[in-house]
């Protein structure tokens, strides 16, 4: 603060600051710092009750709540008495006549000079429901206590009703994405409805628009461009439901209005002061008003016409005015609109003539997808000067970008863009084309970096096309090399939404215990999920758990067979396969399928698993369909799951006269006790009584063969694409440990296959080989086998017959029909044709004809 | 055992898979709103179908994130109305589902078929209002 040359002199004249904002700030603190002579007092008017604060740097103040944080340095004015700071009073009227202005608390303070610093407040748009509860602006400190208070209480409903709370920031401009990084933070998941056809329309172009929404949207902030809000009514349970025009809709729990600023000149108009054509206090380039003692400074300033939404020339402006107060003659000089900022961790500047304007002028962009940055120069017609440019994903290079702002480019001006640091010896290896990498095949390095040009970018593909690698596979590893060299990533990913392997995955949910796919991709993984992870996602925790698969939201990822507990067929009907352990029936159970068969008109076959499969039935019939099976003692053979299928058995000793164990038993029981388990693909069994094998035992993940001394167990036998047969693990177990090697086996395979990966292909792909696999199973070589044990045996208490549960459960049940708003409703596309030999699916023709909506 | 004729495919050319317009978003304007469920009724990431006049059908999806979107039913690659029981998520960000018979994957928004780009889904308007979702139909 200023040493008063007159400490004992008054001051001869009063300013008056109707605004106490960033800007409002700036004037005081510059006119009381120059004027050494103490000739001004300051009276500063503060609408909001708090003193002013760095509204820039608003979207900090969630997470730490501590209004204080944001206080900008020296806002009380403490020991200076020639300011006199009114907080929570509002300027309601200034009469120009008597150079008064009259407060809310009905103070009327005369003033020599009038500082009008009111700033702007946020647009919302005139959409129907506006005003709702649950609608907000996102301008100040009250409104982000209240926005915390509604995030808080909506993600508490939510959570009661297990589904994620969501917000939508109307405005993808920057204060936009501040608001919906602040929705994040609370926990929200932040909705970005843009009517522009990109972000930030004004900051970035088309290019860097689709970068940025790239870039935004994997941060889990779900970005709707081109699209506008046309209307917010409050439903029932308190959400809005808010139309899109693009003709979406979206449920959400708050709304928050981020579509721009207006400036607060309602004093300054009633005042009769000129205001521009868009609004604003008119000034000329000293920032005076048409009135000469009025000011006006900051956002409400439209100078020489022009508003400025920026705190940097609002600081130009408060220090312009305090010159002239203290008889100074500065001017406004224009702003450099510049900017650049992280929004939600993401780059983004903007510069001189971002948008290409000048007449002539030439853009040159350099966009790397893979990296997300977007750069782009602006010069000048003769490829010299440089005018301006955008950069989006990577702002390092703006410092120095905008020093050339108006100045000639050194060289090539494309270089500005382009990425540093290419180093292309690092690309090539020092092979040359004719080196022959695969001996086995004579497989050169050219033709296998022809087919990686071609497309081919992982090991199999390779093979597939140049036979590389397929007889000893010792190149292998030149090959991997040669791929990673030209820039292809050997991924095991599961798919797009998450880096990790099945196996990673299953690691992750028994370590974490999260047990929801939206828990573990917000944690582990990105985006919203697939019909490849969802329901790989859905298996593992099947497996780790004895939940229904359409308990909450697990219901939600399961794949239509699992969802609908049924095969789904060509046309959209479904098939039914009750459970007959071993292929044991019973007569009455089969007069029932008969009649079920024949009153629901189903096609019936056997299968290749020893039971009955019934074709053709509608969604809406399934319920009836397994009442009927239900009650006669039939359980869900879970042919619509990667899961346990069948135990086919031959009838053993107790009835041929060659076997020599009771294989329908041992089959029978270990039906019953691994049913209902989910795993990475089907899996079969087979026990066969003698070694005459009639149950084809060894086609089977698990074959059980007798002997005169006890069972021997082979595994990782498939039919299929690419049949295998199983390979010997053990020899003459006893019953007990046979189960007990079982239970190790089918857990390990669980645990460690990747998604849809068989046994064969896993005990392929399973460092060791089988060696290893008897290890594991058969001396405990990881010390895993007690809890492998645990697990099965968690799984084998908590078995439920899936289709019993939905029957007993009328809200499972209420899904099981054709059309929600016509549960009675067979649904009309499904047809068969009988005149043939057998029943059979008509589908409808095609192509459908896409109406015009 | 229900045996229909059916009326929305006319002259059905003979090439063997479909070739519709591109999928675009349904344009505002006056429509016919059809009832379709109480929001409540909705499991989020999943589909509903829904009938509509003249026996078409619709796949109404609430997302896990608030947004609903309603496309047509029927997969034009399998000629079966079966697209309100496919697997709901996203393709870099677009939120798609995938048909449960052969999983092409088609954008939400658009209803078109992502990897075949000429194929589409019809889209329809989407409306909540006193806990009630509708879908429009063009007059």
């Amino acid at each position: 603060m200023s040493t008063p040359e007159n400490p004992t002199g008054t001051p001869t004249r009063t300013v008056v600051v109707i605004g106490h904002g960033m800007v409002g700030h700036r004037f005081v603190e510059a006119l009381r710092s120059r004027d050494t002579g103490s000739t001004w007092k300051v009276t500063v008017l503060s609408a909001e009750a708090d003193a002013a604060y760095d509204r820039v740097g608003l979207s900090s103040y969630v997470g730490t709540w501590d209004r204080n944080a944001l206080a900008l340095s020296g806002n009380s004015y403490a020991g200076d008495d020639l300011v006199d700071l009114r907080l929570g009073v509002r300027a309601e009227h200034v009469d120009r006549d008597t150079r008064t202005v009259t407060t809310d608390d009905g103070d009327v303070i005369a003033y020599d000079d009038l500082v009008i610093a009111t700033g702007s407040h946020p647009f919302v748009p005139p959409v129907p429901g506006h005003d709702s509860a649950g609608c907000f602006v996102y301008r100040t400190l009250d409104d982000l206590d209240a926005i915390r208070l509604a995030a808080e209480s909506a993600i508490e409903r939510a959570a009661a009703e297990g589904r994620e709370a969501n917000g939508l920031v109307v405005g993808g401009g920057l204060l936009g994405l501040e608001a919906a990084n602040a929705l994040r933070l609370l926990g929200l998941t932040p909705h970005v409805v843009e009517f522009a056809p990109r972000l930030m329309p004004l900051q970035v172009d088309v290019g860097g628009g689709a970068v940025l929404e790239r870039l935004i949207g994997g941060l889990g902030v779900n970005v709707h461009t081109g699209a506008g809000t046309s209307s917010i009514a409050t439903q029932d349970d308190g959400r809005l439901a808010v139309e899109l025009s693009d003709g979406t809709a979206l449920l959400t729990d708050l709304v928050v209005f981020s579509a721009g600023v207006r400036p607060s000149d309602a004093v300054a108009r009633a005042a009769g002061l000129d205001v521009g054509e868009r609004g604003g206090v008119l000034t000329d380039i000293a920032c005076r008003t048409s009135d000469e003692n009025v000011w006006a400074v900051g956002e409400v300033a439209a100078v020489e016409g022009r508003c400025y939404g920026l705190v940097a020339p609002g600081y130009t402006m408060a220090e312009v005015v305090a010159d002239r107060l203290l008889g100074g003659d500065a001017t406004f000089p224009g702003a450099d609109l510049s900017t650049k900022l992280k929004l939600l961790g993401v780059d983004v500047a903007s510069f001189g003539d971002a948008m290409a304007t000048t007449p002539g002028a030439l853009e040159i962009v350099h966009t790397d997808a893979t990296k997300g940055t977007y750069a782009k120069v602006v010069v000048s017609d003769d490829a010299r000067t440089l005018l301006g440019g955008i950069l989006v994903g990577d702002a390092s290079a703006y410092t120095t970008l905008k020093a050339y702002v108006g100045r000639e480019v050194p060289g090539d001006p494309g270089t500005l863009v382009s990425p540093a640091g290419i180093d292309d010896s690092a690309l090539g290896s020092a092979l040359p084309d004719d080196a022959v990498i695969c001996s086995c095949n004579n497989v050169t390095k050219g033709s296998i970096c022809g087919a990686i040009a071609e497309g081919a970018c992982d090991l199999a593909a390779i093979k597939g096309c140049t036979t590389a690698g397929t007889t000893c596979g010792g190149c292998l590893p030149t090959v991997k090399k040669l791929l990673v060299d030209s820039g292809v990533e050997l991924s095991k990913a599961l798919c797009e939404h998450f880096e990790q392997s099945r196996a990673e995955l299953f690691e992750i949910v028994v370590s974490t215990g999260i047990r929801t796919f939206s828990g573990l991709v917000a944690r582990y993984g990105t985006g919203t999920g697939c019909e490849i992870c969802k329901p790989t996602v859905a298996s593992i925790l099947a497996s780790t758990s004895s939940d229904h698969v359409l308990d909450g939201e697990q219901a939600a990822l399961q794949d239509s067979n699992d969802h609908f507990l049924a095969n789904i067929q060509k046309n959209g009907t479904y098939s039914v396969v009750p459970r007959m352990p071993g292929g044991e029936v019973t007569a009455e159970q089969l007069i029932v399928i008969g009649q079920v068969a024949r009153d629901f008109g189903l096609y019936v076959k056997v299968t290749g698993g020893q039971r009955i499969d019934l074709f053709g039935a509608r969604v809406e019939q399934l319920p009836a369909i397994w009442q009927r099976l239900v009650d006669v003692g039939m359980e869900s053979g879970q042919a619509y799951g990667k899961s346990l299928r069948t135990v086919k058995s031959c009838v053993g000793s107790s009835w041929c006269r060659y076997g020599v164990q009771d294989s329908v038993a041992m089959a029978v029981d270990l039906e019953h006790r691994y049913r209902g388990l989910r795993s990475p693909h089907k899996i079969k069994f087979g026990v066969s009584g003698c070694a005459r094998e009639c149950a084809e035992a060894r086609g089977k993940d698990v074959g059980v063969i007798a002997t005169d001394k006890g069972w021997n167990l082979y595994v990782c036998g498939n039919g299929g694409q690419t049949p295998a047969h199983a390979r010997l693990l053990v020899s003459d177990l006893d019953d007990e440990t046979l189960v007990r090697y079982i239970d190790r086996f089918l857990m390990f395979y669980v645990r460690t296959a990747d998604r849809l990966q068989r046994t064969a292909p896993w005990l392929d792909a399973l460092e060791g080989g089988l060696e290893h696999l008897r290890a594991v199973v058969c001396e405990d070589s990881l010390g895993i086998a007690a809890d492998l044990e645990a697990a099965m045996d968690r799984h084998v208490a908590g078995y439920q017959d899936e289709w019993k549960a939905v029957l007993d459960d009328p809200e499972k049940l209420s899904r099981f029909v054709s059309f929600v708003n016509a549960p009675e409703e067979a649904d009309p596309t499904v047809a068969f044709d009988e005149s043939g030999p057998r029943k059979v699916p008509v589908l409808l023709g095609l192509p459908t004809i896409r109406e015009n909506v | 055992m229900t045996t229909l004729t059916l009326s929305p495919v006319e002259e059905a050319p003979t090439t063997s898979r479909a070739v519709v317009r591109p999928g675009m978003l349904p344009t505002p304007g006056t429509r016919q709103w059809i009832v379709a469920c109480p929001v409540s009724r909705l499991v989020p990431g999943r589909g509903v179908a829904v009938l509509l006049p003249g026996s078409a059908q619709a796949a109404l999806f609430l997302l896990p994130n608030g947004m609903i979107y309603a496309v047509g039913n029927l997969d034009p690659y399998a000629g079966a109305a079966v697209i309100s029981r496919g697997l709901t998520g996203d393709r870099a960000g677009d939120p798609t589902v995938a048909s449960p018979l052969l999983k092409q994957v088609f954008s939400l928004r658009t209803g078109v078929a992502l990897d075949d780009p000429e194929v589409a889904l019809p889209t329809y308007a989407v409306r909540v209002q006193h806990g009630t979702v509708r879908l429009g139909l063009p007059r």
